[in-house]
């Protein structure tokens, strides 16, 4: 079966591929603040020594600890799996995918909140409690998006939606896919913990939000955790990319390359805006992403008209 | 035949309770023996009828009363709401020999088992009444039935209290029903539950056809507005009937709103909207006033609203669709609705089982006391899991199987030209929030209950419960389980059910199976638990034996259990999106001052239609009937003189 296939080739380039962009994140933050910066391949570096590493446990916590990172890579994985990174379809493409790529992404969250909850840590408490609030904010954001493409594309599967590069054709659907653009990357930046909604390089526990829910994981547990978090933010910039990518099926070496492009230049923009911007105040987090949610919402109304 | 087997076990249900009524210990066992037969055979039949490819079996008594005939029928719809209801009703009656033992509760317990019996077989009754008059006969004993279930520890002020504003509230929806048969059969000729002809639903009769029957059985369903008994009657019920009133009787409510608008061939357009209008109110708003509660039932309790919100934009859906002739819409808006009815009454029942569990090991539901509860309760835990999983609409359990059919059914209309799909396919952005909440709210609700560690000295151990409470439990989450990995297998169900409801339609309904490739969620469900576990063991055996230590509290060295976070500091960030509906109340004082001396804070929701709007104004035109007294002076000679002046009033009018 080619989609087997497929799906062994797609999940291994995914899995080697993610961590390059959290290289790049900080190799962009480091020029920004003038230093040289590690090297790209640092994240690989830190994976393999978490792995490596002996874990300890909280007292408080039970099996639930350990199954958040678990559902979180899980997750992750069948996100791999619905996600149209090859130029045709996704290994996995049915009508209504999208709902559970969104779906499983929020299982993840589910089980990893719960994970943070298990320690009975006032912080981790903390931190759990903005995940799960300030996603309950991106979600609708993500479908008023899909609302639009799906109106403009006529399918409702990720591969369907994404499948025609409809930026090229301005007067049809570009302002639309343009301004869903926009709209996905501040639910990229939120979904990811980025700067300005989180800040994961910062000190200061009380303020952070997706760190502080994982300050007791460590060793293996804590290197399952970033792995599934780079996938994820890889998924969240391939969705962005093959919105933008006018290649499509043209030919498989250019858009492959197209590919890797612009997931670099996501990552590039990531960093570009985590060094120039401050993290928001909490409580201006939910206006910020309510702004996405219209964002995409006018979206869906310029397709509607159309 | 299998409406007779369901007929038979509906009566044997009926009659169950009578040997606990004479009161002790094997009389009451007696009474729980029969009802789980009762629930076995009823089930059995109800599935047979809805399983296997059956044309709809109808019964006719032979007896008249008065001018009406009563009639009875298994349909595809009726079945699909008798499975959940058997199947609930048995298990609680299970759960109860725990629970409400009648070596503890005494006669209490003989009469909770009667009018358990009592009311579940109206349940089933309702369902199968063929006629207005059947309907309405079965729909009144179930309404009392459910008043002596909810007002079963009357020694409690606040039972009695909700006891009572469910009372008030199911008679003012039994009189809208009255209203609705009477105007159908004045339409019609007949009490009989038949299609209408085309042309009625235009105009003010249309629009009372539809207002009644919303607002009538509404207020069973709990719809937001009506929703004002549920809550309070969810949490003073005992578990089991918290489990049979949020996971089936609820539901004869939606039952009732499919099976009437249904009938009419040519809904007006506005139907729908209003419909998906009224989910969307009762979705966000039931979820939000959830995270507000402290009280773990009164929590379940608003999820309740939720869901009935989220059948309800089916519904609505599928009445769009029905106006705008595109079939579609209809088979996948009311194929979500109803699976949604049938995976509540399995997660929902589950969680009341549970929350039943947490607060006979505990003697609380208060959440800011419990806490830590899976290492002295795990099986409990690892049940109520399922269910918080389930009802957050995550895959690979049955919430998300539902909800991703009403997901299709938005996403189709959205290709539409007409804007009343467009206006339909706005709910799947509401459908995503509710589903993002609901995730929010059972991360707090099994987080603050099960993990952790304790936040107050309970004078009870906690433990696991016994099989009797265990067993229904593990069935449920079993199901909940078996729909979401495999839901191919209900689909020809929901198939039956769908075209059951629609009478009428040309032609066949179009295939769920077709539309849906639900296969392809089985074969992608299983992936994922494959990948599951191949972290989960490698994690377990990477981690095996692993140093203990304590928490990391950032550096602080005396942590304490009352410094974690608390279910109202965990909605907060919520609550405070949602202040402009929930209108919380606050006291306590502030940390003032570079040493403190004293600080505290409480917060609680009340329900903003009953305590805000509802009771003032009910009190209010309470105060102002004190007048009337004034008629009533007690002396008799003033009797006889209203009686003369009537009589005077009467000759000169007529």
């Amino acid at each position: 079966m080619p989609s087997v296939l497929q799906l062994a080739v797609q999940t291994l380039l995914a899995v080697l591929l993610a961590p390059v962009l959290f290289g790049v994140i900080r190799r962009t933050k480091a020029f920004f603040a003038g230093r040289t910066g590690a090297p790209l391949w640092q994240p690989y570096f830190d994976l393999v020594k978490l792995l490596r590493k002996r874990t300890v446990l909280s007292s408080t916590s039970t099996w639930v600890f350990l199954a958040g990172p678990v559902a979180l890579a899980a997750a992750a994985l069948l996100g791999v799996a619905l996600m149209p990174l090859g130029p045709g379809a996704a290994p996995v493409a049915f009508g209504g995918d999208a709902v559970l790529f969104v779906y499983a992404l929020a299982l993840g969250r589910f089980v990893l909140a719960l994970s943070a909850l298990d320690t009975g840590s006032s912080f981790e408490g903390l931190g759990a409690s903005r995940e799960v609030s300030f996603a309950a904010l991106a979600e609708p954001a993500l479908f008023f998006g899909f609302l639009a493409l799906a109106r403009l594309s006529g399918s409702f599967s990720l591969s369907g939606m994404l499948d025609r590069p409809l930026l090229v054709r301005w007067p049809d659907g570009g302002p639309a896919v343009a301004l869903i653009a926009a709209g996905w990357f501040l639910v990229l930046l939120a979904e990811n913990s980025r700067v300005p909604f989180d800040d994961p390089s910062t000190h200061l526990e009380l303020t952070m939000i997706h760190e502080v829910m994982i300050l007791d994981h460590s060793g293996p547990a804590l290197g399952l955790v970033l792995w599934a978090s780079m996938l994820k933010f890889l998924l969240f910039a391939a969705l962005l990319v093959r919105l933008l990518l006018p290649v499509g099926e043209s030919d498989a070496a250019v858009y492959a390359a197209g590919l890797v492009v612009g997931l670099l230049l996501v990552a590039l923009a990531v960093g570009v805006v985590e060094s120039s911007l401050a993290r928001l105040r909490l409580v201006r987090v939910p206006q910020l992403l309510v702004s996405a949610c219209l964002l995409c919402a006018f979206a869906f109304l310029l397709a509607a008209r159309s | 035949m299998r409406l007779d087997l369901v007929l038979g076990a509906t009566a044997l249900m009926a009659a169950s309770g009578l040997p606990a009524l004479l009161g002790g210990r094997v009389a009451t066992r007696a009474s729980a023996v029969l009802q789980v037969v009762a629930a076995g055979l009823g089930g059995a039949g109800a599935a047979g009828a809805l399983f296997a490819a059956a044309p709809p079996a109808a019964l006719a008594l032979p007896w008249r009363l008065a001018v009406f005939e009563v009639g009875f029928r298994l349909d595809g719809l009726a079945a699909l709401f008798l499975v959940p209801i058997f199947l609930v009703a048995g298990l609680g009656a299970i759960y109860a020999e725990e629970t409400w033992p009648a070596a503890a509760r005494g006669r209490g317990a003989g009469r909770l088992r009667f009018f358990y019996g009592l009311t579940a077989a109206a349940m089933a009754l309702v369902v199968v009444a063929a006629d207005g008059v059947a309907l309405l006969v079965a729909w009144e004993a179930m309404a009392i039935g459910a008043y002596f279930l909810v007002v079963a520890d009357d020694r409690e002020e606040a039972v009695r209290e909700a006891g009572w504003i469910y009372l008030a509230a199911t008679h003012a929806g039994t009189l809208c029903l009255f209203g609705l048969f009477a105007l159908l059969r004045g339409a019609t000729g007949s009490f009989e539950l038949a299609p209408l002809p085309a042309g009625l639903a235009g105009g003010g009769f249309g629009a009372a056809i539809f207002l009644l029957t919303v607002a009538g059985f509404g207020v069973k369903a709990g719809i937001m507005p009506l929703h004002v008994w549920l809550p309070g009657a969810h949490s003073a019920a005992p578990s089991h009937v918290s489990a049979v009133m949020s996971g089936v009787l609820i539901k004869i409510g939606v039952y009732g709103i499919i099976r009437v608008l249904f009938l009419v061939p040519d809904p007006p357009p506005w139907w729908g909207g209003a419909l998906l209008a009224i989910g969307a109110v009762s979705g966000v708003l039931g979820v939000a006033f959830a995270l507000g509660q402290h009280d773990l039932k009164r929590l379940l309790a608003y999820h309740s609203v939720e869901n009935i919100g989220i059948i309800v934009l089916g519904v609505g859906l599928a009445l769009v669709g029905r106006a705008a002739g595109e079939p579609v819409w209809v088979a996948l808006g009311l194929g979500g609705a109803l699976l949604h009815v049938v995976n509540h009454a399995l997660f929902k029942s589950l969680l009341f089982f549970g929350a039943g569990a947490v607060a006979h090991a505990t003697g609380t539901r208060d959440l800011e006391r419990l806490g830590g509860l899976g290492k002295t309760m795990p099986r409990t835990a690892a049940l109520f899991l399922v269910g918080a999983v389930a009802i957050s609409g995550l895959p690979p359990l049955n919430g998300f199987v539902s909800e991703w059919l009403l997901y299709l059914g938005f996403f189709g209309a959205v290709q539409s030209e007409s804007a009343a799909g467009l206006g339909a396919a706005l709910m799947a952005p509401l459908l995503a929030l509710i589903g993002a909440l609901a995730l929010a709210c059972f991360v707090k609700a099994f987080g603050i209950v099960f993990l952790g560690s304790p936040r107050a000295v309970l004078t009870a151990r906690p433990h696991d419960p016994g099989a009797a409470m265990l067993a229904p439990m593990a069935v449920l989450a079993l199901l909940c389980a078996a729909i979401g990995l495999a839901p191919q297998t209900i689909v020809p169900a929901l198939e039956r059910a769908v075209a059951a409801a629609v009478p009428g339609a040309a032609g066949a309904p179009p295939a769920l199976a077709e539309i849906g490739r639900v296969g392809v969620l089985s074969a992608v469900a299983l992936g994922f638990l494959a990948a599951l576990a191949a972290f989960g063991l490698w994690l377990s055996a990477r981690t095996r034996g692993a140093p203990r230590a304590v928490t990391w509290d950032c550096g602080y060295h005396a942590p304490s259990p009352r410094m974690q976070s608390s279910g109202s500091s965990f909605a907060a960030t919520l609550l405070g999106t949602f202040r402009w509906a929930l209108r919380p109340v606050e006291q306590g004082q502030p940390v003032r001052g570079t040493f403190p001396v004293r600080a505290s804070f409480h917060s609680r929701v009340p329900d903003t239609v009953l305590d805000r709007f509802l009771l003032p104004v009910l009190r209010r035109l309470a105060r102002l009937t004190l007048y009337a007294r004034y008629l009533q002076q007690g002396r008799l000679q003033v009797y006889l003189l209203y009686v003369a002046v009537t009589l005077l009033v009467l000759l000169a009018l007529v």
